[in-house]
């Protein structure tokens, strides 16, 4: 049995950072921020809690890369230990978050972008460090208020910006879930990477998806959120 | 609904009963009639008052949850089919091998890991399993009193489940409960890290971790979560642990066919598993449905193998079982709910 020094020391890398910014951008869902101090690349995630005693959770980081701030997104889970003691936190409250890190990340070379509800964090992270040029972004929700950041994507990402929204209609939104929506595309590029992030089940049935349709399993990179 | 006793701890029991008015020493009895005698209901605690067991019934139910279906294989494995509380169901396995019948137990209904070749992952996450749900697995099958040992290898990331999980252990290995050495459980992850460093500190059974290839950017195209806990971090937190010289740590490699088959892997295992003492399990790839990848051949394998044991890493090639009753796990439980 390990001691418990060597246990706490285990959490050394959590470090205290004082929020900036806890903003409710839709019902349910916060965008909060602190000040980076670390370099990093977009797509890569940090863990965060309230306490050292409470287990962290990993979140993308949902900013960009030469943005003086650290953003993360989530939604309130009612049960959760984290998330509803997270949205009351304030501006010039701590909390703990370890440096950026992971290894969900994209270059300029073409690619589609597919993501669930907040699993948009990590390509509006893309997004804002620039690399969005040669991308297509697919985001798929329940509800019209979920597309987050939609007015500046669809501004400058234009038709490579394609909103899927399975409970609810508006123009320009296809009527139903992502998978619907690429099963009904008669063609798929097969030679470029498709990243995914979201719910497990999302992920999985597009990864099928893009495989039965000729993608190399290789070409596809998923990130789940758990 | 009435809460069930099963599963729960003598803590949780000896709370329950002084709760209800029963004298203390009650949940101790309790213990020893749910986790130790062939009963299912609370009339049978006979060294209970009638009086004390009717109070008990009209708040508590046993819990002891049927199977719903057996399949059988030609090598005696048994599959078992067990309904959850949500509607959904599980899958737990009984291998008998010589004089050793071991369970695989699931710990949640589905998962939400979405490896790729998994078949338990296609369902996506349906919900966690209660330590009773996990405990029911070995007490309600007709072998529990034979049973060997244990291994969490089933349905679902136990250190997604970790609460339960470790309460289902508590039960498994207490004199109160079923009394099974920790050393005949493994408790087996893909590297959720923070879980696995809290199992560590608070179990004692062996730890077991799907590791499948030593290269990131392999593994992150088969297992996602390599993104949220490198491999290299799940190797550095076991390197840092004192296993001592009772308990064991071993790797699960699943082999595929020109992916994580080659001299290149052998040599890059040797290296990240350099200073533990450890075992690397090879698994066959049973093909699930729509799958990309292919199973290695039986000479590569072989080869693998001993080139893995020339490096001084002890390794050996499990052996393949059940593969007429829908082996792979999620095959079976995916086929009932009509997926």
């Amino acid at each position: 049995m390990a001691k418990a020094e060597e246990y706490r020391s285990k959490l050394i890398e959590l470090t205290e950072v004082i929020l900036t910014q806890n903003r409710e951008i839709s019902p349910g869902v916060h965008l909060i921020s602190w000040n980076r101090m670390h370099q990093f690349q977009a797509g890569q995630v940090v863990k965060i809690t309230l306490d050292p005693a409470i287990p962290s959770r990993i979140y993308s980081v949902c900013s960009g890369s030469d943005e003086p701030e650290i953003s993360v997104l989530f939604n309130i889970k009612k049960d959760g230990v984290l998330t509803p003691r997270l949205s009351d936190v304030i501006p010039g409250m701590k909390i703990w978050a370890t440096k950026p890190y992971g290894s969900f990340k994209d270059d300029k070379s073409p690619a589609w972008w597919i993501a669930t509800g907040t699993g948009i964090a990590p390509f509006y992270s893309m997004f804002c460090s620039g690399i969005s040029e040669n991308k297509t972004l697919i985001h798929g929700v329940r509800q019209l208020s979920q597309f987050y950041f939609e007015d500046e994507l669809e501004w400058a990402m234009g038709d490579r910006y394609i909103r899927c929204c399975s409970q609810e209609q508006s123009c320009n939104v296809f009527p139903g879930r992502i998978t619907t929506y690429l099963q009904e595309l008669n063609e798929l590029p097969t030679h470029i990477n498709y990243y995914l992030c979201g719910k497990a089940l999302m992920v999985v049935e597009v990864r099928d998806l893009l495989i039965s349709r000729g993608v190399p399993y290789e070409n596809i990179l998923a990130e789940i959120y758990f | 609904m009435k809460d069930s006793l099963f599963g729960k701890t003598l803590n949780e029991l000896t709370a329950l009963a002084i709760e209800i008015g029963l004298p203390r020493f009650t949940g101790k009895q309790m213990a020893e009639w749910l986790y130790q005698k062939d009963i299912s209901s609370i009339e049978e605690m006979t060294n209970l008052s009638k009086k004390n067991r009717e109070l008990l019934s009209s708040k508590y139910v046993f819990g002891l949850i049927g199977s719903t279906k057996v399949q059988e294989s030609i090598d005696g494995t048994k599959k078992y089919l067990f309904p959850t509380a949500n509607g959904k169901y599980i899958e737990t396995a009984m291998i008998p091998d010589d004089d050793r019948k071991t369970v695989c137990v699931s710990s949640q209904v589905g998962c939400k890991m979405g490896c790729l070749f998994c078949m338990t992952g296609k369902q996506g996450f349906q919900g966690q399993l209660s330590a009773g749900e996990i405990v029911n697995q070995i007490r309600n099958i007709p072998e529990w009193h034979e049973v060997s040992n244990i291994v969490y290898m089933g349905m679902g990331e136990p250190f997604d489940n970790l609460d339960e999980v470790l309460k289902s252990l508590e039960i498994l290995t207490s004199d109160w409960g079923f009394a099974m050495s920790p050393r005949r459980i493994t408790v087996s992850t893909i590297g959720i890290v923070p879980g696995m460093i809290t199992f560590l500190n608070q179990s004692e059974a062996h730890l077991a971790v799907s590791l499948h290839t030593p290269f990131d950017d392999e593994r992150q195209r088969l297992m996602p979560v390599q993104i949220a806990y490198p491999l290299a971090e799940v190797i550095h937190e076991i390197k840092s642990w004192d296993f001592g010289r009772q308990r064991r740590v071993s790797f699960e490699y699943i082999v595929f066919k020109g992916l994580n088959d080659s001299p290149r892997h052998v040599q890059e295992l040797s290296k990240i598993l350099n200073g533990i003492r450890c075992r690397i399990n090879l698994i066959r790839f049973h093909p699930i449905p729509g799958t990309p990848l292919e199973a290695t051949d039986e000479i590569t394998l072989q080869k693998f193998k001993d080139h893995l044991n020339d490096k001084g890493i002890l390794t050996t090639i499990r052996a393949s079982r059940g593969q007429d009753i829908y082996a792979a796990c999620g095959l079976l439980s995916t086929k009932e709910m009509g997926g």
